[in-house]
């Protein structure tokens, strides 16, 4: 039999050494999480210009998406207003180093309110000189969150692609929103502007999609995610209208 | 010189590899395999078997921390106080748990994010628990790293195979490559594969019920293979 004290002395032991193991692979690791965190936020904001992008996104290094990041991305950060803020008004909220659109996390964001957020902006330039206009949003599904970036043409009207994700959609169901390459293809050409310049989104129907325009089809057995989706466009759109209407004034 | 003589019996090396630590190896793949005979480790069974690369990260996973905790645990086990034996096992799963998590986070991010919360749940996997348990708490370290491995094996197998099963007839691919049936991208893309091409994927075998029925359908299939089992219960 071990006696009272001989035993706190072995799970002290134990459990410091175990603590200085970890806290040292942690720290260790850190910088290379963080990269790598940044790096699969940075390739899903360029899955939503995936067509337009050179090669296949799937196949691009770590590097190239760096640097096209670098070089063909200009980074803004809005406010619901539609103004635009420098990186030194971000930093000064206290949440955010470097100010940038890609430190914004719009989970975050989500349950500040509205007139405090930040919303990032991420504009494309393409080889050929054309402009894509990246936002992301941020919804609820069925069980957890859901988000996706959305690239618009610059008529800031027809979608050009977006790309969806999801922390707990169910397999084979909601999750298809993110795996079947088809659900996110499907916005590609719609509209969240009618001809009078009304505000409209695009809907995810249940049943298929009526409407040419401002409407997909939804996923069987997947409703809520859908109905989830529809609801996170109109929401998270919605916001950027007003910066919107301020690029469309100036140009 | 004297002391020396007195050994009659031929000392065995730490690391001999005979018939016993074979056993110890095929045991868990077969007669005894902790998902289909003992029927422990269900859960992540269930959560992790919709595709195919999934399960093969958890196994490796499982394998390293059932051997390096099986390990450990025999290392220390003479000094582990009773009283606490079984927090002490859960502190050293924890940690290599942490390890493996820390790690695939570094390596591979794409797995991590869609591994999410299970390979945490690693800690809780009863197999591990039952290995410190039944056999590291009494038996000396490489038999005990053995036992981890087997065991690991033994359930990385059925891991695999559900996965496989579950994949090929749910989404008519393996490793992500189609094989039957629509493509992936049957909304955009209609080709067809050449093989079965009229097959429409099940998507009952994406959800979770049909992994307890393929575990349902292992069991009694390696019942009815061995017959060592038949008695058993």
């Amino acid at each position: 039999m071990h006696s009272t004290s001989s035993i706190i002395r072995f799970v002290l032991i134990l459990t410091s050494l175990v603590a200085l193991i970890l806290s040292f692979l942690n720290t260790g690791l850190k910088a290379k999480h963080e990269a790598n965190e940044a790096l699969y936020a940075k390739k899903a904001i360029l899955s939503a210009v995936s067509n337009k992008l050179d090669n296949d996104i799937k196949k691009m290094s770590d590097n190239s998406i760096e640097e096209i990041f670098a070089n063909q991305i200009t980074q803004t950060v809005v406010n619901v207003e539609g103004e635009t803020l420098s990186p030194a008004q971000v930093v000064e909220s206290g949440e955010y180093k470097n100010g940038k659109a890609e430190d914004v996390d719009l989970g975050k964001e989500r349950r500040k309110p509205v007139q405090d957020r930040f919303l990032p902006v991420f504009e494309y330039t393409a080889k050929d000189g054309k402009k894509y206009y990246i936002v992301s949003v941020r919804g609820n599904g069925l069980w957890d969150e859901i988000w996706g970036n959305i690239a618009l043409e610059d008529d800031l009207n027809t979608i050009a692609g977006v790309s969806f994700d999801h922390k707990a959609e169910t397999p084979g169901l909601g999750a298809e929103i993110k795996d079947n390459k088809g659900f996110p293809a499907q916005f590609v050409g719609k509209k969240i502007y009618d001809d009078n310049g009304n505000y409209k989104s695009v809907t995810v129907r249940k049943g298929g999609a009526k409407d040419p325009y401002f409407e997909v089809d939804g996923i069987s057995g997947a409703t809520i995610t859908c109905d989830g989706v529809t609801d996170m466009l109109v929401e998270g759109l919605k916001y950027y209208e007003p910066y919107f209407s301020e690029l469309k004034s100036n140009s | 010189m004297a002391d020396t003589q007195v050994v009659s019996k031929p000392k065995e090396s730490v690391f001999s590899f005979g018939k016993k630590e074979r056993k110890l190896l095929s045991d868990p793949i077969d007669d005894n395999n902790p998902i289909t005979v003992q029927v422990l480790g269900i859960c992540s069974a269930l959560a992790v078997t919709t595709l195919l690369n999934k399960a093969l990260v958890m196994s490796v996973a499982v394998i390293f921390v059932l051997a390096f905790s099986n390990l450990f645990t025999s290392l220390i086990r003479r000094h582990i106080p009773k009283q606490v034996r079984m927090i002490v096992q859960l502190v050293i799963i924890a940690t290599l748990v942490t390890v493996v998590e820390l790690t695939l986070k570094a390596i591979n991010y794409p797995i991590y994010k869609e591994l999410s919360v299970f390979i945490g749940l690693i800690i809780t996997n009863c197999i591990i628990m039952g290995r410190l348990e039944a056999y590291a708490s009494a038996n000396p370290p490489w038999q005990s790293f053995l036992d981890g491995i087997g065991n690991g094996l033994g359930y990385g197998v059925i891991l695999i195979i559900i996965a496989a099963i579950r994949e090929f007839f749910g989404k008519g691919a393996l490793l992500g490559y189609n094989i039957i049936g629509p493509t992936p991208e049957y909304l955009i893309n209609t080709e067809e594969s050449w093989l079965f091409g009229w097959y429409a994927n099940n998507n009952l075998m994406v959800l979770f019920p049909s992994a307890m029925f393929v575990i349902g359908v292992l069991i009694w299939a390696h019942r009815s293979i061995n017959p060592k089992l038949v008695d058993v219960s």
